[in-house]
């Protein structure tokens, strides 16, 4: 057992270290969203006054309303196809190369660096000449919402055994009914999972949205980010704030989804 | 092969293959056989013989690559799994985990368009006869192994199949609950009136509920038959071996000038353990030295390497006043000899 990393001397304190160095700057930014002073670095007293102030702001209204069109709509349309990927390449249909090919295609967003894809997307809308304004921010979100909604929904489909829909073909449903009564509610979890990432995804992105969004369709990273060059305010901590508790929330509601087993 | 009326079931010539193109394996092999009305019909054979394969090919779960398989005189050989008056228990019973019992058992007629207040009477009278009335809003998580074999044999029975196919249903369950649920089988059987097709790998369980037996054997059938013929008149080596223990001695040692393997039970002898002593019957004796003896309750099995060095073995009630190494006798009842082709 001493050969884990564990238990090596000093582990702990690296581990501290390591935690301390990701999470103290996200805890200084929600402290300084209750600071009751314009300042973010000097502690002025307690106030929740920066929060109505931020909800109030037309500027971040704007950008969380185009947020929510683009991750509601690059979610919708992502797992619908991430749905259709996982049913047509599980069991014996596909012959095994152009699986492993499918598999490596759709995982490719997260592998090639963000800024790569945010440059290429770019160019390639450019030399389309493509002007659908949010519409381009949604084709671009799609394309990466597919693969994090892919994931959970093929974890779940190989947990199905073989024998429930053979047994709903036996009790006299149809290839549809099978899929409606039977594979829909016993993938829901993964399918509600896999949503709420691509959707998580969506809504945070920054580098993509940057450079594919035309003026007048930024969302709310971006928004913040323009914001945040003109100076930090403690209505951007408490914007970030919130956006910070939806996504947790999310994340969190998608682990306890797809816990669940199937039998 | 004329179907007669009361045929319900006829495998003309059906074989499917397995794997590769370039490696065929025949999982049903050329094979024929006719279930006949209300018959509890059972696929004997060890696993890989094709009884399952068999079993899926009815079901429709499978599709043959020739012959075809007559259901009351129609072909259903080209029609999918959905469209034949036939029902499956699986063997893992594949009950639907988001469903209530209820919805299980429902299931069928609900995808075949019938009114919910016929389904819910239907499940509710299936439930009576498994004798499981009040389970209907449980979820299958919720039940013991034995309770969830009852569901699944509802959810098939209350379609009312023209057969129902049972995939060795009752291996999963312990021994006592398996005994319970052969005599279970059998009564369900009795009241509901339905052929009933039974796989099983489990030739005790073959013998005692079974109308007819086919032992089955790569892809074909070995033997077809009434438990009776199967148990006493086996017509290969590979029948008899596998239908209960049977010791093998070849004519030559029995002092008979056939060339066939003669097989006899260890209950159809009996060991002679003194000198001189008469055997009761005027059947063969064979001379041999006791190897080795395990006692079983209420019988006790005596292992007897013969003369000509091979191995018997013998089953008698009593404990004999006998040890290991001393010379017995072998006495075999003369008319419960098998003649098998070696």
């Amino acid at each position: 057992m001493s050969t884990q990393a564990k238990n090596m001397p000093g582990f702990g304190a690296i581990t501290f270290l390591g935690i301390a160095f990701l999470y103290l700057p996200i805890l200084a930014v929600i402290i300084f969203s209750f600071n009751s002073g314009r300042m973010i670095t000097v502690w002025e007293g307690f106030s929740f006054d920066w929060y109505p102030r931020a909800l109030g702001n037309s500027d971040l209204q704007r950008a969380a309303i185009n947020s929510m069109i683009v991750a509601v709509g690059a979610t919708t349309i992502g797992t619908v196809i991430a749905l259709c990927a996982a049913l047509a390449l599980h069991g014996d249909g596909v012959p095994r190369p152009l699986k492993n090919a499918s598999y490596t295609m759709m995982a490719l967003p997260l592998l090639v660096p963000e800024i790569v894809i945010a440059v290429t997307t770019m160019a390639f809308f450019g030399a389309l000449n493509l002007r659908l304004g949010l519409g381009n921010v949604l084709i671009a979100h799609v394309v990466f919402c597919i693969p994090f909604a892919y994931a959970p929904i093929r974890a779940r489909i190989t947990t199905i055994p073989k024998s429930m829909l053979e047994a709903a073909k036996d009790l006299y449903a149809d290839e549809w009914q099978a899929f409606r009564h039977v594979t829909l509610p016993l993938l829901a979890p993964g399918i509600f999972s896999g949503a709420l990432l691509a959707f998580i995804t969506s809504l945070d992105d920054f580098i993509i949205t940057l450079m594919v969004a035309p003026p007048g369709a930024t969302t709310l990273p971006v928004e913040i980010y323009s914001k945040v060059k003109r100076g930090i305010t403690p209505e951007i901590n408490a914007a970030a704030s919130m956006l910070l508790a939806v996504s947790i929330f999310i994340v969190l509601l998608s682990y306890v989804i797809n816990r669940k087993k199937v039998i | 092969m004329i179907a007669l009326m009361s045929d319900r079931l006829v495998i003309q010539s059906v074989t499917k293959f397995f794997g590769s193109a370039q490696n065929p394996v025949r999982a049903v092999d050329d094979l024929s056989l006719t279930v006949k009305e209300n018959e509890f019909f059972t696929l004997l054979g060890p696993s890989g013989c094709g009884k399952t394969t068999l079993l899926r090919l009815v079901a429709g779960l499978e599709s043959c690559d020739s012959g075809c398989i007559l259901l009351d005189g129609a072909d259903i050989a080209p029609l999918p799994a959905n469209k034949r008056p036939v029902n499956t228990v699986f063997q893992s019973y594949a009950l639907f985990p988001h469903m209530t019992v209820a919805e299980n058992i429902g299931f069928g007629m609900r995808m075949q368009g019938k009114d919910p207040a016929d389904i819910e009477k239907a499940a509710n009278e299936v439930l009576d006869l498994m004798r499981m009335q009040g389970f209907g809003a449980r979820y299958p998580s919720e039940l013991s192994g034995g309770q969830q074999q009852r569901v699944a044999l509802a959810r098939a029975l209350v379609n009312r199949p023209k057969i129902l196919l049972l995939d060795e249903s009752l291996s999963a369950l312990d021994y006592k609950l398996r005994k319970e649920m052969q005599i279970e089988l059998k009564r369900l059987q009795r009241e509901t009136e339905i052929t009933f097709i039974f796989v099983t790998h489990d030739q005790e369980e073959a013998l005692s509920m079974s109308d007819r037996i086919a032992v089955m054997e790569r892809g074909r059938i070995g033997q077809l038959g009434t438990p009776q013929e199967i148990y006493h008149r086996p017509v290969s080596r590979y029948v008899a071996d596998f239908i209960g223990i049977c010791n093998f001695v070849s004519a030559g040692s029995l002092g008979l000038a056939e060339d066939v393997h003669i097989g006899f039970r260890p209950e159809d002898a009996t060991l002679l353990v003194r000198d001189g002593q008469k055997p009761e019957t005027d059947g063969p004796v064979l001379g041999g030295r006791l190897h080795a003896l395990s006692y079983h309750g209420a019988v006790t099995y005596y292992q007897v390497t013969l003369d000509s060095g091979e191995t018997v073995t013998v089953a008698d009630h009593e404990k004999l006043p006998v040890n290991v190494d001393d010379r017995v006798r072998v006495a075999v009842l003369p008319d419960m000899l098998i003649r098998c082709a070696p």
